[in-house]
């Protein structure tokens, strides 16, 4: 596989919500290995991630997900994201461990897996977490599936 | 060279203190050790090698190479990076292998102690298992040469996989306080800090562990008797092999994790990572959060060989992982200045006109690591050596006993794995010495469990080597 040698996913090996899903704002798990980890069933205050083995991939289910981001402030791998697709827009919620934090409303550089800038995003939400933040961005309806990190301006 | 900020870590540096390095005074603060101190002023040369006098620097910060040995209010080749500083206190580097202490030689007493279990290695693994053993009523000696409990828990700023029970989701650091709190709400436990066991003697029925204490002043002997003893030791980095492997400069990825994520130092300003398992992409990242610059992580096998979700985590901040990449020389003199990178096939042959040379001060080798046995050799302990579990390792039972009966082995020493699996064998190794004790309530049924949660982190893909590990360690038992 391709990643196992970049380091960087492609959409193509990722398992999707549905278009109605991400327009509601669903997460979205970016595990794909089979590591012996679930922090993320048992901090999903609705049973929507499921898991057999410790070492199974997390299957999310999109219908009772509420994109509500308590798997993404667990997730050792820092591997969940919440998605939400909007008409013009798109939210995109990810865990940042930098300083310095962004403050909400502020423009930032937006950064897809590569690292690479996207362009500007609007940072719509900064809740602290133990050690770092979920940091909600605002981004171009079209990057949602591409934008993972940000950078201070 | 000192963190400012940092997002996960704070440092207290309440209190100062003053020592002389080199006829020079150099300040620091209570929680630095002496390499510490030194590192934070921007000097990077702590030794010379003793044949071509060579500089060497900071490399492991864990007291398991000779790069740092100076010497210490008169006495030589003292580990600058595992001794606390002391105000007023003289250190000197050392021409080779340093002159006779000018002290008079006081002889000391020897303190006799007698325990049931005595654990040498008070890290994840040693914590566990004395915990454990104490919790069944047994009376436990943790003795370790750091000044700190906690081992290599104590940098681990990153949130551990696996399960609830082995408190997934949490900081190694937080796991770490948890621990010392534990441990000091516990009668039964006993603490020897920058302590070395330099001994075992095998005595009729019992063991005997001759163990040194470095006080402020002077040193402390102890002859502890004891039932059972568990190893706990850990282990040491790798070196990898290339001209300039021991400039200043070069550092492993632990030492490097250690003097930032513990001391609150950056070992420079840019950094070259060899090595893309867990532990180069989790420092890595480290190093980002630190505020200092990760030019490129080279891995020499064709794939990343760590989980994709740590690579991602590098990747994502703007940092290159070349795999089929390694390092073919440092570049410097007296220190680090640059490095050649090479590119590799596949059969990690070197490719001809490949080579590129980058600009950074600090490289450092996530290589692998190997067993600190050299102690647990003197048992008799029937060894084996496993390159799959990084070096010779105890021929060891399900219960972690060698064939020394009395004396178990846990964690890394055991073979090359992480924290978690380190946690649970220090936890069956603890039970397997009380219940061998006679205390048999319960213990049966919470050694199923934990091997039994043992055997589910060691599944999947990952879990490979380890289980093939351990199964050539049960078959050489077996025999």
């Amino acid at each position: 596989m391709e990643y196992e040698k970049t380091g960087v996913l492609e959409c193509s090996d990722l398992d999707l919500p549905s278009p109605e899903a991400l327009k509601r704002g669903v997460a979205v798990s970016e595990c794909i290995q089979d590591i012996p980890c679930n922090p993320c069933v048992d901090a999903c205050p609705f049973q929507a991630i499921k898991m057999k083995n410790l070492t199974d991939i997390p299957r999310i289910d999109y219908d009772t997900c509420t994109g509500c981001g308590k798997c993404v402030e667990v997730c050792p791998g820092l591997a969940l994201f919440v998605i939400k697709i909007g008409d013009s827009q798109s939210q995109v919620t990810f865990p940042y461990e930098f300083l310095p934090l962004p403050r909400r409303g502020d423009s930032v550089h937006v950064l897809d897996r590569w690292g690479k800038v996207r362009g500007e995003g609007k940072v719509a939400r900064v809740k602290k977490i133990n050690g770092g933040a979920l940091i909600t961005v605002e981004v171009e309806k079209d990057l949602a599936m591409e934008v993972r990190n940000i950078g201070i301006i | 060279m000192r963190i400012q900020s940092h997002p996960i870590l704070t440092f207290p540096r309440e209190k100062k203190i003053t020592f002389l390095f080199d006829g020079k005074k150099i300040t620091g603060f209570k929680e630095d050790s002496i390499a510490s101190a030194i590192h934070a002023t921007g000097i990077s040369t702590f030794s010379h090698s003793l044949r071509y006098n060579r500089p060497r620097g900071f490399f492991c910060g864990i007291g398991k190479c000779s790069s740092c040995l100076m010497q210490v209010n008169g006495i030589p080749n003292v580990r600058t990076c595992i001794t606390p500083i002391h105000e007023g206190m003289t250190v000197q580097t050392q021409k080779q292998t340093g002159s006779h202490p000018t002290a008079p030689f006081k002889p000391t007493t020897k303190k006799k102690r007698h325990i049931h279990i005595a654990i040498v290695g008070a890290g994840p693994a040693g914590l566990s298992a004395g915990m454990e053993a104490a919790k069944q009523g047994a009376h436990v000696l943790l003795v370790d040469e750091n000044p700190r409990l906690g081992g290599q828990l104590i940098k681990q700023t990153h949130r551990f996989f696996g399960s609830k029970e082995e408190q997934a989701g949490t900081r190694g650091i937080y796991i770490a306080e948890e621990l010392y709190h534990q441990i000091n709400h516990t009668k039964k436990i006993d603490l020897l800090l920058n302590t070395t066991v330099i001994g075992y003697y095998k005595q009729k029925n019992t063991h005997t562990l001759i163990a040194l204490k470095r006080l402020k002043s002077g040193e402390e002997l102890f002859e502890i008797h004891c039932d059972k003893i568990i190893f706990a030791c850990g282990a040491r980095e790798n070196m990898l092999s290339f001209p300039g492997n021991d400039l200043p400069g070069v550092y492993g990825a632990g030492g490097v994790q250690t003097l930032m994520n513990v001391y609150g130092i950056k070992p420079g300003s840019t950094v070259l990572m060899v090595g893309a398992g867990n532990v180069g992409l989790i420092v890595s990242y480290q190093l980002l959060q630190a505020g200092v610059h990760v030019c490129r992580v080279v891995e020499a096998l064709p794939t990343i060989g760590g989980y994709h979700v740590h690579a991602a985590k590098v990747r994502r901040c703007n940092i290159p992982i070349y795999t089929s990449m390694s390092i073919k020389e440092a570049v410097g003199t007296e220190k680090v200045t640059g490095a050649v990178t090479m590119r590799l096939t596949k059969d990690l042959c070197p490719v001809k006109n490949s080579e590129e040379t980058i600009s950074c001060d600090t490289i450092c080798l996530a290589v692998g690591l190997t067993p600190s046995t050299e102690l647990l050799m003197q048992t008799g302990a029937q060894m084996t050596y496993l390159s799959l579990a990084g070096g010779y390792v105890a021929v060891h039972n399900q219960d972690m006993e060698t064939t020394q009966g009395g004396i178990y082995v846990a964690g890394d020493l055991a073979n090359i794995e992480e924290a978690s699996t380190a946690m649970l064998e220090g936890k069956i190794a603890g039970l397997a010495a009380v219940r061998s004790l006679g205390y048999r309530e319960t213990v049966d049924e919470k050694l199923a469990e934990c091997c039994k949660r043992l055997e589910g982190l060691r599944q999947g893909s990952f879990g490979k080597f380890p289980r093939e590990a351990k199964r050539q360690i049960q078959k050489e038992w077996s025999k």
